[in-house]
C-alpha cells in the first residue's frame, strides 16, 4: 500500500472514538429480472423502513377524537389535551400527536397514508418475538429464518451472492443505515444487507494467500467473514461513486447528532439521488418503550420522551421528503414506519404504558394516496388494564400492498414472499386508469348499477370469501373514500353507495381481497 | 431470543433440508445453523486428552480477553485441573472503585470528591451523573485490561449480558456501580441469590420500571423480563402465560428507591396484598399475599421457589453459558449430552454457578477440536485481546488522567464496534448471543470489519495519542520476547501461535514471511541479518527502522485477516 492510501484511510481511524453517533450502511444489489420489472416500470422503486424500536404508543400517535372522552378515562395522565391534537384535513374524527405538525402537512398535502391499528393475530407481547415476527412475517406462532425483504430480495436477485456483484448488477440489493444488520433483509443463502457508516470512505482489505477452510465451525465462520470482506470490498466502490454523484439539497435537516433519523434518510437520499440501484433502505429509531415517563411530569403531556421522539420522525421525514423532491427521485422511493406493537389502552401510574397489540402505520411518499385507512380504535368506556388496541389490518396487508402496487410482484410472488396471500389497500397510487379490470378467474366479479348513476349506485361482487376491502379512487388512483370493508363470505354481495358528494365524472372503485385487486368505473352523469 | 432454542427443537425432527454443497462461497452464512458441519457427540466427562499448547491457549482465550505469551508460559506447566483451579479462583477483595478522573475539565468540579478518590457515595449531582458514568465505563475498561488470570472478568461481562441494564438509562452512575459491584461479586456465586439481588437491585428497579410498580397500576415492564430473560425463557413450546406475567407484577409492587441512601426498599402501601394465581405452567401455585412489611421479601421469595422449581431454568441458563463460553449451535447432541447433564449438575448444587462453570470447562465437549476457534470474537476479546496480546503498554494507573483517557480509547472503540460496556442496546443484551440464524456472525459486517481492521492499523503504525500519551503497539518488543526472534520461520510460528487460533498451511506462514519479514526477497537471512544489526545496535535508526516497517507490515496483515477474528 502507498504511504499516502494509508494515512488517508488512517485518519478516519485515529478519528473513531468521537465518532459515536456515527451510522453503518447496510448494503443489498439489483434485478436480474430486469425484463419482467421493467414490463412493471417499476425497476427503479426503493423502499425505505424506518423501524420504530420499543414499541410505539399508537393512541398517542394517531388520536381517536371521536373515542376522546374514553380515551382521557383510560389514560387521563398521558393523555393529549383536545385543543393541542392537530386535526387532519378532511376528517374531524382523528387528528395528530402536536409534535408532529410537518407529518400533519405532508398528509394534508396528500402524501402520507395512516393505516389504522396494524397488527397481527394472537399477539404477542415480548420485543424480541414480535419485532421478529413483523421483520420475518411469520405467523404469530410459526418461526422463519429468513426475513420478509430477504425473501422478496431472493425473488430479485437469485442464487445471492453467487455471481454479485456483476457488470449488470453493480450495486447492493439492500443498505441498512445501523450497526448491526436487520433480520428482515436476511435471505435464502445469506443476508442481503450492507453495512456502512459512511458512504464516502472505506477500508482496502489486503489479501495474500488464503488457506480453505475446513468443513468444521472453525471453517463455517471463516469463511462467513473471508465474504463480508470481499463484498464490502466490492461493493464499497459503487456506494462511494453513488455518494460522490450527489449532495442533499435539503436545508430543512437539522444538525447533525440532533436527530438521529434525520441524519440516516439524509444518506438515503444522497444514495438514491446518486443512482445506487439498491431496492431497500432500512433506518431506526430507538426508545419507544415507554413503559414510564412517556410525557413531562410538567410542562404538558404535548411534551416529554414520546413528544421528542415523535417530532424526530416528522421533522426527518419532512427534510427527507424535500430532499427527494430537490433531488427529483421523489416518485421513486416510498418510505413506511413500523413497530414491534403498539401500547397498552390504560396507562400506568408512572406516566407510560405497558406492551400492546396493534397500532398505526405510516406511509408516505409522492406516490401515496393520502388519506386514513380503517376507523378509528374503539376504546371501551370501562377499560380494564389489560385491554389493547384490537387489528384492524394484518401487517402483511401492508407488505403485499407494498410487494405487488409497489415493486411490481405477481400474487404468485407475493404469495411467495409472505406465505399465503394477503389482501392489498389502495395507499400506492398505482395509475390504476389502465387497469380496469373486473374479474379475476371467476374469483371475483365486480360491477355496479346504475352506471352512470346519479344519486346512488349498488356495487355488486362476488368473493370466495375473507377479508375484502372496497375502495373509490381517482382517475389517477388516488383514494378518495373506503366503501367497504370486512369479512364476507364466499358468493354475491351489494352494497350501496351514496353517490351525492361526486361531482359529474369518471371514477374507480377497487376491490381488493385474497385473491387479488379488479377495478371497474363508476360514471357519475346528473 | 426466546425463540432460538425452540425452533432449534422443531427443526430436530429434520424438517429442513440441510445444504449439502459444502463449497464456502456458496454456503457462505447461515441459512440454517451450520448443523451439516462435522459434529461432536462428546458430553460432559472428564477430558482427558492432549493436554498442550493448544488446549491451554483455547481454554485461556474462552476464560481471559486475549492471551499473552506470559499467560501461555505461566499455564505451560500446569494440568487441566490446575488450571481451571487458577482460573476459578477470584480475587478475594473486589478492585478499587471507579475514581473522579472527569475535573481535570475545569468545567466539572466536583465539590465533594477529589480528583482521583472516588464517587460511588459522594452525593450526585446532575451536571456530574454523566462524567461519573464514563469514568465507570472507563474503569470497567481497565479492569479488563488489567485482568488477572481468573474467569471473573469474562464472567462479570456475562452477567451484565444476561441481566443487562443501560447506565444512560438508569441515569444514576452510583446505581450503576452498585449494580456492576454485585455481578462482580456473585459471579461464581449462587444464580438463585443473584436473581433476588438483582431483583431488588436499585438500577434494575428503575431501568426496568420496579420502581413504578403499584398496586393500582401495576407495571408489567420487569415481571415479563423476569422469566423471558432472566430465568424460565420461552424456549419451551409452553410456557408462562400473559396472565402470569400480572401476577408476576403485583407480587413485585412497592419496591422502591432512595436515592439519598443509594439502596432499596419496601413500601407496603403500594404492594398488592392479595393472593396471586398462576398458570398450570407453575402448577397452579397460588403465592399468599401478604400485608406485613416482610411482604415484598416473603412474595419474592415464594416467586422464586415456585420458578426455580421450573427445571427449565437450569436448562435455559445452561444454554445461555454455552453461547458464550463455545458455540452457538445448539443441536440434539449438544442438549441432550450437554445441556441436559450441565442442567442437572446446576440443580444438584442448588443453583451454584461454579460447579457449572467447572464442569464444563474440563468437559470433553469443550475440549472438542471441532468446538476450537469457531467463536467469531466479541468487539471487547477484539479490542482488549489485541492490547493485551500485543502487550500494549498503558500509562500507570497513579495518573488518574491518562490511565482514564487510555482507557477510554479502548472503550470507544468497542462502542464503535456495536459494543458498549454499561449500555448493552437492550435488555436483552447482545443479539449476537440470541439472535438466530446469525448469532456471532452480526458482529461482522461491511461496517464492523473495516473498523476492526483499522483500529489494528493504527495501533501497528501510529498510535493514538491523548493526554500527551501515545497508545501503540510496540512491534519490535513484541517480537523480542519470543525465542530467536532472528529465524523468521520460529519468529512466526510464535507470533501466529499467540494471535491466531488455528494453525495456518505452510504455503501461507512461507506467503507472510517472504512478503513482509523478508520484502519478497527468498532468503531468510536477509530478515536474520536485519534482526541481528539492529540487536547490535538498538540506536541506529536505519537499523530499527528497518526491522520495525517489516514487522509492522506483517502484523497489520495477520491482524487484518479473517482468521484473526476468531477465538
Amino acid at each position: 500500500m502507498k504511504r499516502k492510501e494509508f494515512i488517508g484511510k488512517t485518519v478516519t481511524a485515529g478519528i473513531l472514538p468521537v465518532l459515536m453517533n456515527g451510522f453503518s450502511l447496510q448494503a443489498i444489489a439489483d434485478s436480474p429480472l430486469i425484463g419482467y420489472l421493467s414490463k412493471a416500470g417499476n425497476e427503479d422503486r426503493v423502499l425505505v423502513l424506518i423501524q420504530l424500536n420499543g414499541g410505539n404508543d399508537g393512541l398517542n400517535t394517531v388520536i381517536p377524537l371521536d373515542q376522546y372522552s374514553n380515551l382521557m378515562a383510560a389514560r387521563s395522565n398521558i393523555a393529549l389535551a383536545e385543543s393541542k391534537v392537530l386535526p387532519l384535513a378532511g376528517t374531524q374524527k382523528t387528528g395528530l400527536h402536536p409534535a408532529m405538525p410537518h407529518m400533519r402537512n405532508l398528509y394534508d398535502a396528500g402524501a402520507v397514508s395512516i393505516i389504522q391499528s396494524v397488527g397481527y393475530p394472537n399477539q404477542d407481547f415480548s420485543h424480541f418475538r414480535s419485532t421478529d415476527i413483523w421483520l420475518t412475517a411469520s405467523d404469530s406462532n410459526k418461526y422463519e429464518d429468513t426475513g420478509w425483504m430477504g425473501r422478496y430480495l431472493d425473488t430479485q436477485y437469485p442464487n445471492y451472492p453467487t455471481g454479485y456483484p456483476s457488470a449488470t448488477f453493480p450495486d447492493p440489493p439492500a443498505i441498512q443505515i445501523g450497526a448491526l444488520i436487520s433480520p428482515a433483509l436476511q435471505g435464502l443463502e445469506m443476508s442481503f444487507g450492507m453495512s456502512i457508516t459512511d458512504p464516502t470512505n472505506f477500508y482496502n482489505f489486503v489479501n495474500g494467500t488464503v488457506d480453505s477452510a475446513p468443513n468444521t465451525p472453525m471453517g463455517h465462520e471463516l469463511t462467513f467473514i473471508r465474504l463480508v470482506a470481499q463484498q464490502t470490498q466490492q461493493y464499497s466502490g459503487t456506494i462511494k461513486a453513488a455518494a460522490d454523484k450527489a449532495n442533499n439539497l435539503s436545508s430543512l435537516y437539522p444538525t447533525k447528532g440532533v436527530n438521529t433519523l434525520a441524519d440516516q434518510l439524509k444518506i438515503v437520499a444522497r444514495l438514491v439521488a446518486g443512482g445506487l440501484k439498491t431496492k431497500v433502505y432500512m433506518v431506526s429509531l430507538g426508545g419507544f418503550d415507554t413503559h414510564s415517563s412517556q410525557v413531562a411530569n410538567t410542562g404538558g403531556t404535548e411534551t416529554g420522551v414520546h413528544a421528542v421522539l415523535l417530532g424526530k420522525i416528522s421533522e426527518a421525514v419532512n427534510a427527507f421528503q424535500d430532499d427527494l423532491k430537490l433531488l427529483k427521485v421523489n416518485d421513486r422511493v416510498l418510505g413506511m414506519t413500523f413497530s414491534e406493537f403498539g401500547r397498552r389502552i390504560m396507562s400506568n401510574d408512572s406516566l407510560g404504558t405497558d406492551h400492546g397489540a396493534a397500532a398505526p402505520m405510516f406511509v408516505f411518499g409522492t406516490k401515496v394516496n393520502g388519506g386514513i385507512y380503517g376507523n378509528n380504535p374503539v376504546i371501551p368506556s370501562n377499560p380494564s388494564s389489560g385491554d389493547n388496541v384490537a387489528m384492524q389490518y394484518d401487517f402483511r396487508s401492508i407488505y403485499a400492498t407494498i410487494l405487488k402496487d409497489w415493486f411490481g410482484l405477481s400474487n404468485q410472488d407475493m404469495a411467495g414472499v409472505l406465505y399465503s396471500t394477503f389482501p392489498s389497500l389502495p395507499f400506492i397510487n398505482s395509475n390504476a386508469t389502465g387497469l380496469v379490470q373486473t374479474e379475476i378467474a371467476g374469483a371475483n366479479i365486480l360491477t355496479n348499477y346504475p352506471n352512470p348513476a346519479k344519486e346512488q349506485t349498488t356495487i355488486q361482487f362476488t368473493t370466495f370469501g375473507g377479508m375484502v376491502q372496497i375502495s373509490l379512487l381517482d382517475l389517477n388512483g388516488k383514494l378518495i373514500s373506503a366503501l367497504a370493508q370486512g369479512e364476507y363470505g364466499r358468493g354475491k354481495h351489494e352494497i350501496s353507495v351514496d353517490t351525492n358528494f361526486l361531482k359529474n365524472g369518471v371514477y374507480l372503485y377497487q376491490l381488493s381481497t385474497e385473491q387479488g385487486t379488479v377495478v371497474n368505473k363508476l360514471i357519475i352523469e346528473r | 431470543m426466546a425463540k432460538t432454542n425452540r425452533r432449534d427443537f422443531l427443526s430436530l425432527s429434520g424438517n429442513h433440508e440441510l445444504p449439502q454443497d459444502t463449497n464456502p462461497y456458496k454456503d457462505p452464512s447461515n441459512k440454517y445453523l451450520p448443523r451439516h458441519l462435522q459434529k461432536t457427540s462428546t458430553g460432559i466427562g472428564l477430558y482427558q486428552g492432549t493436554w498442550g499448547n493448544d488446549q491451554i491457549l483455547h481454554l485461556l482465550r474462552r476464560t481471559l480477553f486475549g492471551v499473552k505469551k506470559s499467560d501461555l508460559d505461566f499455564f505451560k506447566n500446569k494440568t487441566l485441573s490446575e488450571s481451571i483451579d487458577i482460573l476459578l479462583t477470584l480475587p478475594t477483595n473486589p478492585p478499587l472503585p471507579p475514581l473522579n478522573h472527569y475535573s481535570y475539565n475545569l468545567a466539572l468540579p466536583d465539590p465533594n470528591v477529589p480528583i482521583g478518590s472516588t464517587w460511588i457515595n459522594a452525593p450526585q449531582s446532575p451536571t456530574l451523573n454523566g462524567p461519573r458514568i464514563q469514568s465507570l465505563k472507563y474503569w470497567w475498561a481497565g479492569l479488563l485490561l488489567n485482568q488477572d488470570r481468573s474467569i471473573r472478568e469474562k464472567m462479570t461481562l456475562f452477567w451484565h449480558h444476561h441481566f443487562a441494564t443501560e447506565c444512560f438509562t438508569v441515569q444514576e452512575s452510583r446505581f450503576s456501580y452498585k449494580h456492576h459491584a454485585l455481578l462482580r461479586s456473585m459471579c461464581l456465586g449462587n444464580f438463585k441469590e443473584l436473581v433476588k439481588q438483582i431483583t431488588m437491585d436499585p438500577a434494575m428497579l428503575i431501568y426496568l420500571n420496579g420502581d413504578k410498580n403499584t398496586k393500582t397500576a401495576p407495571d408489567e415492564n420487569y415481571a415479563r423480563e423476569l422469566q423471558e430473560l432472566f430465568t424460565v425463557g420461552k424456549d419451551l413450546p409452553n410456557h408462562y402465560t400473559e396472565e402470569d406475567v400480572k401476577q408476576v407484577a403485583k407480587i413485585l409492587t412497592g419496591w422502591r428507591i432512595n436515592r439519598t441512601t443509594i439502596s432499596s426498599l419496601f413500601d407496603l402501601t403500594k404492594h398488592d396484598t392479595s393472593n396471586k394465581t398462576f398458570s398450570a405452567f407453575y402448577n397452579n401455585t397460588v403465592i399468599t399475599g401478604r400485608t406485613n412489611t416482610n411482604a415484598g421479601i416473603d412474595e419474592l421469595n415464594d416467586l422464586l421457589t415456585m420458578i426455580f422449581a421450573q427445571q427449565e431454568v437450569a436448562k435455559y441458563i445452561c444454554r445461555k453459558l454455552y453461547r458464550y463460553f463455545v458455540y452457538y449451535v445448539i443441536d440434539e447432541s449438544v442438549e441432550t449430552n450437554v445441556i441436559a447433564p450441565l442442567a442437572t449438575v446446576f440443580i444438584n448444587n442448588n443453583y451454584e454457578i461454579k460447579p457449572v462453570i467447572e464442569t464444563l470447562l474440563k468437559s470433553e465437549h469443550f475440549f472438542d477440536i471441532l468446538n476450537f476457534a469457531c467463536m467469531i470474537k466479541p468487539p471487547l476479546d477484539h479490542l482488549v485481546g489485541l492490547a493485551r496480546q500485543t502487550n500494549i503498554s498503558f500509562p500507570s494507573e497513579s495518573n488518574v488522567q491518562q490511565s482514564y483517557g487510555h482507557w477510554q480509547t479502548i472503550q470507544q472503540y468497542a462502542i464503535v464496534l456495536s459494543q458498549d460496556l454499561g449500555d448493552p442496546p437492550n435488555v436483552a443484551g447482545w443479539p449476537a448471543y440470541y439472535e438466530d440464524p446469525q448469532f456471532y456472525e452480526l458482529w461482522i459486517n461491511s461496517d464492523s470489519l473495516p473498523k476492526r481492521n483499522s483500529v489494528c492499523d493504527l495501533l501497528v503504525y501510529y498510535g493514538f495519542t491523548r493526554n500527551g500519551y501515545k497508545l501503540i503497539i510496540d512491534c519490535i518488543a513484541f517480537a523480542n520476547q519470543f525465542t530467536s526472534p532472528e529465524n523468521p520461520n520460529l519468529l512466526l510460528d510464535q507470533i501466529l501461535l499467540v494471535l491466531y487460533p488455528m494453525p495456518i498451511s505452510a504455503t501461507t506462514k512461507t506467503f507472510m514471511k517472504n512478503s513482509f519479514l523478508l520484502s519478497g526477497q527468498a532468503s531468510d537471512y536477509y530478515w536474520t541479518d536485519a534482526w541481528n544489526a539492529y540487536i547490535a545496535d538498538t540506536n541506529n535508526v536505519a537499523n530499527k527502522a528497518a526491522v520495525n516497517t517489516r514487522l509492522q507490515a506483517l502484523l497489520k496483515y495477520v491482524l487484518g485477516q479473517a482468521e484473526y477474528q476468531l477465538c
